[in-house]
């Protein structure tokens, strides 16, 4: 198998190569065909593994490929952990990462406008965008597929820096270098975290591996680090490496790059942004369970982290008017549930909701990235309205994402989202209480601000102008098809996979278990207990709380924004000029980029201007630097005089000295 | 008091004033013949300390070659003695504090004290037929050889440079290059040999017969 | 007899003559290297007188390298001074003062 795995991984780079370095020679067509080959390669290859893990007896492959070097007897290697849990990841990543290939080619076809005229920037940008987003898939299956910490490293930081270089594709744009500068720093954050994590386990269990550190974990049980007046080893780890996720996984207060990177083309929204990337901090905690179970202080710091993300950037979401922002805020609310999951030590839920929410949000991205198009890059809802009419495909698309992310029974959201508000009610940790009520208001919240943009965008009256509006029509084939792939798994697939994923514990492979849960956390184990089939489980969910508060937000969001909107189109801004402070507070998003920009931004800046004015100009350079040789200067400016060239002072100091040390040792 | 110590002192009283009078004549040619003079006399000292090899090389090499250069330079350098000779009253009492300074601090260290007869006796007067060239010669050429070798060096290294520090082009005299030479290239630093018509046909019969005698061709 | 403190202090005496005469004629290059020469027969004097009162031979062995490297010392320095003089026209130790910062 370890040739199947070597493509999987190696393909997609192989495209991003020649599409990044020959782009120019191969041209667009080259581009697209080598990238969406090399990815589908790796994708019908991913669903085989998945496929022979499901229905054959496919062993879990955990072995290095190249040791790069042997340090200390810590070795560093490439490897492969393949087990259900990286074969699920794989499948995911590398399905939706095809989507977004096919999607691209209609997305990009007149990426030329979006350049200045002339930009050498703009030249081949269509190429170069497939050779990021193939580069991207590459990067996120050496995260999944790594079984080392410096692997997975690797692979964090390769997903950071594509995402860099996708936020800024658009590099003529100010907004869009600001913000992939900050997205950059702020994960710079997260990742300081990780690797100090990182750096902790290699310190106390001298090995990089997966299976050395959760065979050692146990052993560390009762560590206690001289840090901060003695803290458990666990959780000092396990807070660390969470660091790291709640950057790549925007959590709160690391969230403040997400809703900025929509200034990235929407595709890249679509897979990095909402599918795949930002999932990547749920699945490393998943993946690093063995040891987040020996923290009970972890998992609460987690617990609370996740059900603040997934309440509050969910109500930014009513207030925004991009239709882009709505979506990333409904992204950061979603990761926020799965977080939230994570804590509750309900790994596989969170695993669950991650794999159908990357479908769905996907989906959602892609049908408003279809709705761009149609618009000419106009991304604001207020200037859209009845597009159901002109583009069919787009709109059920749409609903059918929307559904599925309000958790309508059925839908594939709905089975993972009360999942996980069924297992956090069961958490007995510290902070429990507080997320249940957080996450169960989160679902009206959720269903309110999905509504609101799919009654805005697609019902009532066209609001856009004359001349946008006689050009609307549905969008190439290119783009509806991935619309379609994608709304297939939404709809169904949460009723597939969650009778194995949560009930029947289908990631174990023989003696290997990619998920451990401690007893005393398993918040899953009432589900497995009352399961009598999906459609009891539907019909159960139908009686609960969450249900009717969706049910209630779709309702709400229907009359206001459907039949009050028609007739008072002024209804959106009575409605947030009634919210008051409120709203101002939204509007804002809590003052975090404020806060951010004024304290760390202000604070770094002003910090270096000191450092540069008072220590580099006033210390090293006028005081060091220019001082020392400004002094040597003036000594010797005086110590000249003493030569005067004549031979017979030197003559002179000579027989001085001579006399003087006669006379030293004659007096002695 | 013996005739070798009354001879001390008479070439000792000579050496002294011969050097007192170099470094106080106005005269740069009285000056070396006057030290040509302290150098003689510190032969007689020498030969007198039973080094008459050395004693020999002194008079020969330094009064016969050296000091004849010396005489020869301040023959031929047109100095102006005035200017130089500025100042030599000014500096005379410091001059002369210093040497005394110095002279007795070494009086008081090489003093009779310290290296009188009781500690350095005389040795016995070595007899006719030791010869004191033969016995330098044995150390000179064979445990000093290779110093020897060296010295033979810096002379030659001495002879290089001093006439090369003195030889002078002179822009009339014609020289020859070895190196433009063997650095000729073909065609514009060569002879070429050009083909001409041949000038008879040229010439107007005229003019050709009213010179036939300076055609030589 | 003749002590070798004789011979040392004679050899002082001269030495000091040297020194002063550095000082008196410091203007006049061809007088320093005549009192040079002065100092190093007073230094050939010291080792001869001991070379004499040790009986030990090497002593003349060095004064002999000492004459050979004076010869050439001075050799060399009288043909500076005759390029010196060529082109300054003086050998006033004050008018060579291109080296002075």
């Amino acid at each position: 198998m370890e040739n199947v795995y070597l493509t999987i991984v190696l393909a997609p780079l192989l495209g991003a190569v020649i599409a990044g370095f020959f782009g120019g020679r191969i041209g667009r067509q080259g581009a697209h065909a080598v990238t969406i080959a090399g990815v589908g390669l790796s994708t019908a290859l991913s669903l085989m593994v998945l496929a022979r893990f499901i229905w054959g007896d496919l062993p879990v492959y955990n072995e290095a490929v190249y040791t790069w070097m042997v340090s200390d007897g810590i070795r560093f290697e490439v490897g492969f952990l393949v087990d259900r849990l990286t074969a699920l990841m794989m499948a995911t990543v590398t399905f939706v990462s095809l989507m977004v290939h096919i999607y691209t080619i209609g997305y990009m076809a007149d990426d030329e406008h979006n350049w200045p005229k002339g930009a050498l920037t703009g030249k081949n940008s269509y190429q170069r965008f497939f050779s990021y987003i193939s580069l991207f898939t590459f990067s996120m299956l050496m995260l999944v597929m790594s079984n080392n910490f410096m692997q997975l490293f690797f692979g964090w930081e390769a997903v950071g820096l594509v995402s860099y270089l996708l936020i800024g594709f658009w590099s003529t744009r100010e907004t869009a270098i600001f913000a992939n500068l900050k997205a950059f720093l702020v994960n710079r954050v997260g990742d300081f975290g990780f690797i100090l994590g990182i750096a902790a386990i290699a310190m106390y269990f001298n090995s990089m591996d997966y299976a050395e550190v959760f065979a050692a974990a146990p052993a560390h049980a009762g560590t206690q680090v001289a840090l901060f007046g003695g803290v458990s080893l666990m959780t000092l780890i396990c807070i660390l490496l969470f660091i790291g996720a709640m950057g790549k996984s925007a959590q709160v207060p690391l969230h403040v790059w997400l809703p900025d990177s929509m200034e990235g083309p929407t595709p890249i929204s679509a897979l990095i942004h909402a599918a795949t990337m930002v999932t990547a901090g749920v699945f490393m905690v998943a993946r690093m369970s063995p040891l987040f179970e020996m923290s009970e202080t972890a998992l609460s710091f987690i617990l609370i982290i996740g059900a603040t993300t997934a309440l509050f950037m969910g109500l930014i979401g009513l207030v925004q008017n991009d239709i882009k922002r709505v979506v990333a805020y409904s992204t950061l609310s979603q990761l926020g549930y799965m977080v939230t999951a994570l804590g509750a030590s309900a790994y596989a839920a969170g695993m669950f909701h991650l794999m159908t929410h990357a479908f769905f949000k996907a989906l959602l991205f892609l049908a408003a990235g279809s709705v761009i198009i149609a618009l000419h890059h106009k991304q604001d809802i207020r200037e859209m309205g009845g597009l159901r009419r002109y583009m069919p495909i787009t709109w059920i698309t749409a609903l059918i994402g929307s559904l599925a992310l309000i958790g309508f029974p059925a839908f594939s959201g709905f089975f993972s989202k009360d999942a996980i508000i069924e297992a956090v009610g069961h958490s007995t940790l510290y902070g429990s209480g507080y997320a249940v009520v957080l996450l169960t208001i989160g679902v009206f919240v959720t269903a309110l601000y999905s509504f609101r943009m799919y009654f805005l965008v697609f019902h009532g009256k066209p609001r856009m102008d004359e001349h946008t509006r006689h050009h609307l029509h549905e969008t190439p084939w290119v783009v509806t098809l991935p619309l379609v792939l994608l709304a297939i798994p939404s709809v169904v697939l949460g009723w597939l996979v969650i009778e194995p994923l949560l009930v029947t514990n289908w990631f174990a492979t023989g003696d290997w278990s990619p998920i451990v849960v401690a007893p005393e956390h398993d918040t899953l184990q009432p589900l497995r207990e009352h399961w009598h089939g999906q459609w009891a489980f539907v019909l159960h969910g139908m009686t609960m709380p969450p249900f009717f508060l969706a049910m209630g937000g779709l309702a709400s969001a229907a009359v206001l924004w459907w039949f009050t909107f028609a007739k008072n189109p002024k209804i959106d801004d009575q409605l947030q000029a009634m919210g008051g402070p409120v709203t101002k507070v939204l509007q804002s998003k809590y003052g975090f980029d404020d806060f951010n920009q004024k304290v760390f931004a202000g604070g770094s800046r002003l910090l270096g201007r000191v450092l540069w004015l008072g220590g580099d100009r006033a210390i090293i350079d006028d005081g060091v630097v220019n001082g020392s040789a400004h002094r040597v200067t003036a000594l010797a400016q005086r110590a000249r005089h003493l030569q005067t060239g004549y031979l017979y002072h030197y003559a002179i100091a000579m027989i001085v000295g001579l006399i003087g040390l006669l006379t030293f040792f004659v007096v002695l | 008091m013996g005739f070798e110590k009354f001879l001390f002192y008479v070439f000792a009283a000579i050496t002294l004033f011969a050097a007192g009078m170099v470094i106080t004549r106005r005269n740069p040619v009285h000056a070396v013949l006057y030290l040509v003079l302290a150098f003689i006399s510190s032969a007689a000292l020498w030969i007198l300390l039973e080094a008459e090899f050395l004693g020999i090389v002194l008079v020969l090499v330094y009064v016969g070659a050296v000091m004849v250069l010396f005489l020869f330079v301040v023959m031929m350098l047109d100095v102006d003695i005035a200017t130089l000779r500025a100042g030599f009253i000014r500096y005379l009492p410091i001059g002369a504090l210093i040497a005394v300074v110095l002279a007795l601090e070494i009086f008081l260290i090489v003093g009779p004290a310290n290296f009188g007869l009781q500690q350095f006796p005389s040795p016995v007067p070595a007899g006719p037929d030791v010869s004191n060239t033969e016995e330098l010669g044995l150390l000179l050429y064979t445990l000093y050889v290779y110093p020897f070798e060296i010295a033979a060096v810096i002379l030659l290294v001495a002879i290089v440079a001093a006439i090369r520090l003195t030889l002078r082009r002179r822009p009339d005299t014609k020289y020859m290059d070895p190196a433009k030479q063997v650095r000729v290239k073909k065609g514009p630093d060569r002879i070429r040999i050009v083909k001409m018509p041949s000038e008879s046909a040229a010439v107007p019969p005229v003019a050709a017969s009213a010179a036939p005698q300076e055609s030589t061709e | 007899m003749i002590a070798l403190s004789d011979y040392l202090i004679l050899a002082a005496g001269l030495f000091m003559l040297a020194v002063a005469g550095i000082f008196l004629n410091r203007k006049n290059v061809i007088l320093l290297l005549m009192c040079i020469e002065l100092m190093l027969l007073a230094v050939n004097m010291n080792f001869v007188a001991f070379s004499h009162f040790l009986g030990d031979m090497t002593g003349q062995v060095f004064v002999f390298f000492i004459l050979t490297v004076a010869a050439a010392e001075a050799a060399i320095g009288l043909a500076i001074l005759v390029v010196l003089f060529r082109n300054q026209q003086s050998i006033n130790v004050e008018d060579l003062d291109s080296l002075k910062g």
